[in-house]
């Protein structure tokens, strides 16, 4: 117990003032080269303030030096205490390559199930939409409000083989920049959604299956099969397995909301798993940042500007390419 | 390493060290965050417009160039910004600096990069349907006062408090001071006046050159009064005794255990 609070803080503050001054260094410079003896230094001092504040607990009526003591064992703790090391950390600042072929597929694998999840929502999604427009004409109004859609797939083909000149000539880059910003802030608002355990990211991941199934049953029941996978392969390919990856993290947020069979608290298991979304949305914005560009620059050129199979192979290459990506990246050597 | 929590009316939560030292985290109230996110909604206003003149220097190659560069950099100020000072600043931006806010670990550990990322990626649902409405309220009835975000990313907005230890000089008083002469009263008064009084006499002496005259006679009557309810303490001790002169005795006595000698 402390009898005279003015002899205390007197004898106190130069110490307080040293760890307060040692904290700002931090504060400015988190990563700062530090001596042992600075360590340990810096270890006595939070022990010190610490004890102090145990000690002017007990004078109550003296609040003031009590909150400033407060504030400075809690930053003390924080640089102190650092999260626990075995949990996964957000890397891409420190080997953006190291993140992209390591961290990327790993992390990918790890949530296999929530991708396989979203694909099968997706499925389930292209299933209603196609069934929409191949049951009720009048469907394809509501589910694909977009005009570019609202013709018939046999004028849509025909105005865009006998385009004459680069319809897009003059601003291809501002339209592929439109297209990346507008897909990641889809793809992250999918990932957001998985906050409401996951009910608004499978809404939306179905709502993305049915105007896919819907567009595809159009063309293919007209005939118009290879302009659609010729239109649709070369950017499609990335882009949506873009938002399956956005999906996927959402759906990790989802779990960790949820919780099944899990002892730990909420706030536990979304901290084990921080570092996984964060890995997932930068996966899905590398991938949308490409999409952005093959639609730009090449999916918009049709038959006779580029040939259809010429685009459906690029888009099956790029597919294979991202298939191996996934599966095989990052792992470990095998041991002979 | 582990650390109890617990939630005090979502005024502050508390946190336990290993070592059994407790500590709070004053947390952050609506309209101090409202006010820092106007601040930080003005900025990166700004911050838009400063970004689009800069990228003008696209225009000289073509103006699809110069568009696609603004509409790249609005995008990136507008989801970067956050991220970004939370990030150096160690969970401020301006508008939490200039409103004494501050973004920490739930648990009072260093924040992480991946937290400020998922706080501030989070936006994208606490904004909806518009002004924040699903965050703010979100914020109203959780227990830590987190929006989506700050519960998706382990985190809390606090207030900063003060960083100044009480100045002995405030109640240190070189005269002689009668109240000394009565340790028992002495001790009822360091007993039963209430932090939140001695606090507002602390305040009150230390600013008092900052108060006209008859506000200072004001303030320390009503100080006065409120010590003598404290304990009854005898005619012949304060009758020589101004309020002001009283309320600074009473302080020495609260604030130190010194015996008059």
């Amino acid at each position: 117990m402390i009898l005279d609070l003015a002899r205390f803080i007197d004898s106190e503050r130069p110490l307080w003032d040293e760890f307060e001054k040692m904290l700002e260094r931090f504060d400015a410079d988190a990563r700062a080269p530090m001596t042992i003896e600075q360590i340990t230094r810096f270890h006595y001092l939070y022990q010190r303030s610490s004890s102090d504040l145990a000690r002017i607990a007990t004078f109550s009526a003296e609040p003031r030096t009590r909150e400033y003591l407060e504030s400075l064992v809690a930053r003390g703790y924080a640089e102190i205490n650092a999260r626990d090391y075995t949990v996964t950390r957000f890397r891409l600042f420190r080997g953006p390559l190291g993140w992209l072929f390591g961290t990327v597929p790993r992390t990918f694998r790890k949530h296999f199930r929530e991708f396989a999840l979203g694909v099968a929502i997706t499925i389930g999604g292209a299933a209603f939409g196609a069934a929409a427009v191949h049951f009720d004409t009048g469907a394809k109004a509501v589910l694909m409000p977009f005009p570019g859609l609202q013709d018939t797939p046999g004028k849509r083909v025909k105005e865009e083989e006998s385009a004459k000149g680069d319809r897009l000539q003059g601003h291809k880059t501002t339209f592929s920049a439109e297209l990346m910003t507008h897909n990641i802030q889809v793809s992250l608002f999918t990932l957001a959604l998985g906050m409401t355990w996951g009910i608004g990211s499978v809404m939306t991941i179905f709502y993305n299956g049915v105007i896919l199934g819907a567009v595809a049953a159009d063309y293919v029941a007209a005939g118009y099969t290879q302009f659609l996978l010729g239109w649709l392969l070369p950017h499609g390919v990335i882009e949506i397995p873009a938002i399956l990856v956005a999906g996927q993290a959402g759906f990790v947020i989802a779990g960790a909301m949820i919780g099944w069979g899990d002892h730990r608290t909420r706030n536990e298991r979304l901290r084990l798993v921080s570092a996984d979304i964060l890995n997932l949305a930068g996966t899905a914005a590398v991938m949308l940042v490409w999409a952005g560009i093959v639609e730009a620059f090449l999916s918009q050129y049709h038959q006779p500007v580029v040939p259809y199979n010429l685009k459906i192979g690029f888009g099956l290459f790029e597919l294979t390419l991202l298939i191996l990506f996934f599966t095989r990246a990052g792992r470990a050597p095998k041991s002979k | 390493m582990t650390a109890a929590m617990t939630a005090r009316a979502r005024q502050s939560i508390e946190i336990v060290t290993p070592e059994g030292i407790h500590f709070g985290l004053p947390l952050a109230g609506p309209i101090a965050r409202l006010l820092a996110w106007v601040i930080d909604a003005m900025l990166i206003g700004a911050g838009i417009s400063v970004a689009s003149q800069a990228m003008s220097i696209f225009g000289v190659v073509s103006s699809d160039w110069y568009a696609a560069a603004v509409t790249i950099a609005y995008f990136v100020v507008s989801i970067g910004y956050g991220i970004a000072f939370e990030w150096w600043w160690s969970g401020q931006t301006p508008g939490k600096r200039l409103m004494r806010l501050r973004v920490v670990d739930a648990l009072g550990l260093k924040l992480e990069f991946q937290q400020v990322a998922i706080r501030n990626i989070l936006r994208f649902v606490d904004s909806l349907p518009l002004l924040y409405m699903v965050g703010g309220a979100t914020a109203l009835i959780s227990r830590d006062a987190q929006r989506l975000g700050d519960m998706a990313a382990n985190t809390v907005v606090i207030r900063q408090r003060s960083l100044e230890p009480l100045d002995p000089a405030v109640y240190a008083v070189a005269r002689y001071n009668s109240l000394l002469d009565y340790p028992h009263i002495a001790a009822v008064l360091r007993q039963r006046s209430t932090p939140a009084l001695v606090e507002l006499a602390l305040q009150a002496v230390a600013r008092r050159d900052e108060l006209s005259p008859d506000a200072q006679l004001d303030v320390f009557r009503l100080l006065a009064e409120k010590f003598r309810g404290v304990t009854r303490i005898p005619e012949e001790v304060t009758a020589t005794l101004t309020d002001e002169q009283f309320v600074r005795n009473v302080l020495q006595v609260v604030m130190t255990n010194r015996i008059h000698s």
